[in-house]
């Protein structure tokens, strides 16, 4: 069919909007200035007949772009679905009537306001293009598990079930993984008063009897190539040789070490065989099957044992871990209850400054309590040993007694998890120098001790082939990257995810949770792929981002800057664009300073045409003009849910909501300023340590590039407060309304902007 | 309503001539009107109070118990046992308790109780007064007898500890019970808000610790007076003896002026059922109150 | 060997035990989770607190810390007020363990002398138990006119006894204090019944701490 475009604006007069508005002068306008073919009225647009009125031009009249002036985008999304047409909205209901007093005097202003909106809305629609899909799409339905261990097999198991086959990759010569090494596990069902079987041998057993799950030991990753849907994996095998797999989606559960013991020689580690970590005293159990647990030096039973927690953990010096691991509390309480279930007579000491036992575990504690395991608040100091005994100094917190002393047969250090992600692919040229010393260092102790060394960060789990780095970014102390609070498997890898203590330490009901979660979201991702649909957070979007070749300078931004490692380079250094790896964020747009990137439904120019249509009042109206380019995320959800609260705010913003504070380009600010907006608001996400944004590093970076506006508005001879950058949580509902009526304010003081009329 | 029947533990602070004398004379005039028959449980005995502890050790304070239990249930088969002190209810309370939750303190305390020829068949209920009216009664029915509303008067409903701790009255939070501030607006009055409803007179300590319990009894006092009450209203004898008696120690020692009367809920009852200050026991108050005493009947 | 040094001989370096077999309620205090809500509850605990509010007591415990414990002042600053208890989310009997640790150690013959909450239960229980029924006279009496140990002494009593006397003045003037109890007052008739069952009493509880230490 010939692309014969037809714009049509549709203006709803339900929800009171009819009362609030001049519905005629809006129509007026969207003929008039914003050209379209067909304008039409609706008492009640939402509603079946309204819809089908839509429909109908559709299908008899050949329209194909579709402006509809009435409630915010984020709302009737089911009735006001046209999935082959270009579709924009003026926000008359929560963007005007909702948030402006229903009073005379304020009537103009709302109309103004409303008849912004339309001429925006007009003017974006007729910049957009309906999403024609992705071509480069993959229909792999297989899995890549990596790592055999609790969460890769109930990961494994669960994809399996749900029926899509499976590769699990194990490095070791067996399944099980930690777990395999434990003798009993923390409980899992009421009573939870003792440890229980750990279970392992039972995933084993299925996974192994698991026709759809291919199981690879002794092997790891050599490469992994391709984008969701049609990853192609090649898996270095126990032979030696390479086998390719062709995958659909990852999930990477690779667990964890425990911290090394070594490096706390003051706790006695190394000094005396008496002293060991959870993962020592597990095997010394085992090593009983049930009878008395022995000491190490001497093999005579363990009459009295102190547990050290936090052993190398929440330590705020730096020198060990800062973070707590949040299961060794249980885990000591279980293995304290290895010695009082075998012998009550048994002496058994948890030293502890804060105990953390949440959900069923404070049973367990209590459990212990009853057992007679002794739970003293206090800070271990130093472990000496003895001969065949050791003492443990402590500070008694409770009776603060610096000089406190427990002696015991054995002591057990809680020493916490360490995530086996990978190389950090962002480390910085000095921290890797660090790094590289201590691996040496840790490579000659482990030589000289003959103990097999530590898992290294130097070598890669996943090898990927893409341009940024060889495994998936990482966040804290190693531990994997992904928003936390609303798509927590997601890696910034689209189709990778990670699942288990890789991704933040916890204990084995909360991996299992995190496999089955993750075996979900992987399973997604493949059948989004097929469709070239997009993953969290623009779920379902069919846009993606298209290059105008002919206008790259191979500036590289784009590659480096795209928070999912979308973008490799082909041979002529020109970014190539994996669709599929593409969350639709738009970053690469806000970064390219030539402006080549575009989506077909969200460029520069259906932003930047909006900006631009917006009537700016003379110098001597006293209406100022203030943009607000909102993330779509979160600032403009709440303020959407400040109109519902009819939490009201100024009629002089305009807003113009934004897939991300990434995808800004700065050109739109300029733009503004030179059209004669007095102020610019930009509401993004948090960024930093404890970002929130859903693109991860997109307002981080969008903020990076914003920080450079000064210089413009320096040349501009404008002041630097005509450009506000506003951090913006979902939940800021209320204070949003009186931050922008602070910002109107403000502008009012300052005056208005001498650009204006040119 | 008919008449209804329980197996009275008076205790030894409400007996003739001893410190809650007047609680005892106003009980009596109340359950006239409600047409409650309190016998007396024959030649009972004390129940060893929470001071005990130091030298009774745990059986004997629970035979002590035993022993009214076997009396009662004796002698007044069917009725629950009704105390009207605070610490007599909560001692008979935990002793029946334990004996309960426990095989081996029972064999023991029925042993030691064939001493005194004595022996439990069926454990009684242990009820404090305060549960008799709001349980078996209710608010409306109570409120149904009142002839002399006493209306204009502001009282701190002082709940205290033993009424509301560890056991309480059903239904009711610890830290803020409201039975007692009902059973006074029932009656007319107003009961102010104040923060020292549940706040410890110092029980015992008050004859051992004297400047500790002083020190709490003060606060008490203190927060009535700054939310406005005429005068102070409690449930225990402890309680009314330790905050009554000592203000005049208190306003020596932090130079106040304290002169608040403290009542029981009996006598707020017998005066607002329209009996006379002398039903009420109003003579036996340390601090008088003449507003109540001026609108008794 | 006295009654303390043949219990501490038996129970060795675990008082813990010791406490748990002998103390009433004792058995829970493993169960604290040293979470000082107690602590915090408790209206003697304040201008100056316990010597050893409860959660340091039960920690005092757990660290075989039995002189300390038994011969402080701390537990015998309890009003019974049941604060601690309803607000103990692990629902530890705590006026109950600090009760009981009070009465062992007085057992024992080493909670502190001239602790006058101890000389006043002692004076209380002696003085209900001696009809059957509190005297409450002579229990003033004793209480202003005997020193901590019990003894009489007159010029204490005549300082205190001052200073309760108007206290005593108002009651009798309320007919809440009856000076005729001196010739005997209240009593149960049954006195023969309850002392030889209180008797009784006291054996079979010595019996059974017995079996278990």
């Amino acid at each position: 069919m010939a692309e014969e475009k037809k714009f049509a604006a549709y203006i709803c007069k339900g929800c009171g909007l009819g009362e609030r508005l001049d519905a005629d002068k809006l129509a007026g306008i969207a003929q008039k200035e914003g050209k379209m073919q067909v304008v039409k009225q609706h008492d009640f647009l939402c509603n079946a007949d309204g819809v089908a009125m839509i429909k109908n031009d559709i299908a008899n009249e050949g329209v194909t772009h579709i402006m509809i002036g009435a409630c915010s985008r984020r709302a009737k999304t089911e009735a006001f679905y046209f999935p082959n047409n270009a579709v924009t909205r003026a926000n008359l209901r929560e963007g005007v009537i909702w948030i402006r007093p229903d009073t005379e005097e304020a009537r103009e202003t709302t109309q103004d306001m409303a008849e912004d909106y339309i001429r925006m809305g007009c003017a974006e629609v007729k910049a957009m293009t309906a999403p024609g899909g992705n071509v480069n799409t993959g229909s792999n339905r297989t899995l890549l598990v990596v790592g055999g261990g609790v969460t890769g097999m109930t990961a494994a198991l669960e994809a399996s079930k749900t029926g899509y086959p499976v590769v699990l990759v194990e490095k070791t010569g067996a399944l099980g993984g930690w777990a395999a090494k434990l003798w009993k596990r923390i409980p899992v069902h009421e009573p939870f008063k003792a440890p229980a079987d750990t279970g392992v041998s039972d995933l084993v057993a299925q996974v192994e009897a698991d026709p759809s799950i291919k199981v690879y030991l002794n092997s790891t990753i050599a490469k992994t190539d391709g984008a969701p849907g049609r990853f192609v994996v090649e898996i270095a095998t126990e032979s030696g040789g390479i086998n390719t797999e062709d995958i659909g989606s990852i999930i990477q559960a690779t667990g964890f070490e425990l911290y090394d013991a070594n490096k706390l020689p003051h706790l006695g580690y190394g000094k005396s065989p008496n002293v060991v970590d959870q993962a020592g005293l597990e095997a010394l159990a085992k090593a009983a099957n049930g009878g008395p647990i022995l000491r190490p030096s001497d093999g005579k039973p363990v009459t009295s044992v102190a547990f050290v927690q936090c052993a190398g953990q929440r330590d705020p010096s730096g020198e060990h871990l800062p973070y707590c691991s949040g299961y060794c509390c249980n885990a000591s309480i279980k293995q304290a209850m290895y010695f009082k279930d075998g012998n009550p007579a048994i002496d058994t000491t948890v030293i502890y400054t804060d105990l953390r036992t949440p959900g069923n575990g404070e049973d367990f504690y209590r459990s212990a309590q009853e057992k007679g395991v002794i739970f003293t608040k206090g800070k271990v100091g130093s472990v000496a040993a003895n001969g065949n005994n050791c003492t443990v100094n402590f500070h008694d917190l409770i009776l603060d007694d610096q000089n406190a002393q427990i002696e015991a047969d054995l002591v057990v250090l809680a020493t916490g998890q360490v995530p086996n992600s990978g190389v950090n692919i962002d480390m910085t040229a000095e921290e890797k120098a660090d790094d590289d010393a201590a691996e040496a260092a840790a490579t000659e102790a482990s030589a000289a001790s003959g103990q097999p060394m530590q898992f290294s960060k130097k070598v890669s789990v996943l090898n990927l082939s893409y341009r940024q780095g060889t495994d998936v970014p990482q966040f804290k102390w190693g531990f994997t990257d992904s928003h936390f609070i609303c798509f927590p498997y997601e890696t910034r890898r689209t189709g990778i995810y990670t699942a288990g203590p890789v991704r933040r330490p916890m204990d084995m009901v909360q991996a299992r949770e995190d496999a089955t979660g993750a075996a979900l979201k992987a399973i997604q991702a493949l059948e989004n792929a097929q469709l070239g649909r997009a993953a969290h957070p623009r779920s379902g979007d069919l846009s993606f981002p298209k290059v105008r070749l002919e206008g790259c300078t191979q500036c590289k931004r784009c590659t480096v800057e795209c928070p999912f490692g979308a973008i490799d380079e082909d041979e002529r250094r020109f970014p190539l664009f994996n669709e599929s790896r593409c969350r639709r964020c738009g970053t690469c747009m806000g970064a390219c300073p030539v402006r080549v990137i575009s989506f077909e439904n969200y460029s520069v120019d259906t932003v930047g045409s909006q900006i631009k249509a917006v009537d700016i009042p003379d110098e001597f109206s006293e209406k100022p003009r203030i943009l607000i380019l909102a993330c779509e995320n979160d600032a403009y959800p709440a303020l959407d849910m400040a109109a519902m609260k009819r939490n009201e705010y100024s009629a002089f913003v305009r807003v113009i909501p934004v897939r991300c504070l990434g995808s800004v380009n700065t050109i739109w600010i300029t733009d503004a300023l030179n059209a004669g907006y007095d102020g610019v608001m930009l509401m993004g996400c948090k960024h930093g340590e404890e970002y929130q944004c859903h693109f991860v590093k997109g307002s981080e970076l969008g903020r990076y590039r914003l920080s450079k506006v000064g210089d413009t508005l320096k040349n501009m001879n404008l002041e630097t407060e005509r450009v506000k950058d506003l951090e913006v949580a979902i939940t800021d509902i209320d204070n949003l309304p009186r931050i922008i009526n602070e910002y109107a304010q403000q502008i009012v003081d300052m005056g208005m902007s001498p650009f204006k009329g040119f | 309503m008919a008449k209804k029947q329980y197996a009275f533990y008076p205790g030894c602070s409400s007996q003739k001539g001893a410190s809650a004398s007047n609680y005892l004379t106003s009980v009596e005039s109340m359950c006239k009107t409600l047409d409650i028959q309190l016998t007396e449980i024959p030649d009972w005995n004390c129940c060893g109070a929470s001071i005990g502890y130091g030298e009774a050790g745990e059986l004997p304070r629970h035979v002590m118990n035993a022993r009214n239990f076997a009396l009662a249930e004796t002698n007044l088969p069917g009725q629950d046992i009704v105390a009207t002190c605070a610490a007599c209810w909560l001692g008979a309370k935990e002793s029946k308790e334990r004996i309960e939750h426990s095989s081996l303190l029972l064999a023991d305390t029925q042993e030691a109780l064939k001493e005194a020829g004595l022996q439990i068949k069926v454990m009684p209920e242990i009820r404090h007064m305060a549960e008799v009216l709001v349980e078996d009664f209710g608010f409306e029915e109570l409120g149904k007898h009142v002839k002399n509303p006493l209306k204009g008067l502001k009282f701190a409903g002082y709940v205290g500890c033993q009424t509301n701790r560890p056991f309480g009255i059903a239904g009711e939070n610890f830290e803020n019970p409201m039975y007692l501030d009902k059973i006074i607006e029932t009656m007319g009055g107003e009961a102010v808000p104040y923060d020292q409803k549940v706040t410890c007179c110092g029980g015992a300590l008050a004859f051992s610790e004297p400047e500790k319990a002083q020190a709490q009894i003060k606060d008490i006092v203190e927060s009535a007076y700054d939310n406005g009450a005429e005068m102070i209203v409690t449930p225990c004898p402890l309680c009314q003896a330790n905050v009554e008696i000592y203000q005049g120690h208190i306003n020596n020692k932090y130079n106040t002026k304290f002169n608040i009367p403290v009542l029981y809920y009996s006598q707020l009852m017998t005066i607002a059922y329209g009996g006379s200050a002398k039903d009420a026991g109003l003579n036996g108050q340390v601090i008088r109150a003449p507003k109540l005493e001026a609108i008794a009947k | 060997m006295s009654a303390n040094q043949q219990m501490a001989a038996k129970y060795k370096n675990s008082f813990l035990k010791e406490v748990e077999d002998q103390v009433e309620m004792g058995e829970w205090v493993k169960m604290c989770m040293q979470c000082g809500v107690c602590s915090g509850s408790c209206p003697t605990n304040f201008h100056p607190g316990w010597e050893h509010p409860p959660q340091e007591i039960f920690m005092m415990i757990r660290a075989g810390k039995r002189e300390e414990v038994l011969t402080s002042p701390s537990m015998w600053m309890c009003t019974s007020c049941y604060n601690c208890i309803v607000r103990c989310p692990r629902k530890l009997p705590i006026t109950h363990i600090m009760h009981g640790l009070a009465n062992y150690a007085h057992r024992l013959g080493v909670a502190p002398k001239g602790q006058p909450t101890r000389a006043f239960s002692k004076l209380f229980w002696n003085n209900a138990i001696a009809t059957g029924r509190v005297n409450e006279l002579k229990l003033s009496i004793g209480l202003y006119f005997k020193d901590a140990e019990g003894k009489i002494n007159i010029g204490q009593g005549i300082k205190q006894g001052l200073a309760m006397q108007k206290v005593a003045l108002g009651l009798l003037k309320a007919k809440r204090l009856n000076p005729f109890e001196i010739f005997g007052g209240h009593k149960c008739k049954d006195q023969k019944g309850i002392h030889a069952m209180l008797k009784k009493a006291r054996e079979l509880e010595e019996k059974r701490k017995a079996i278990k230490a």
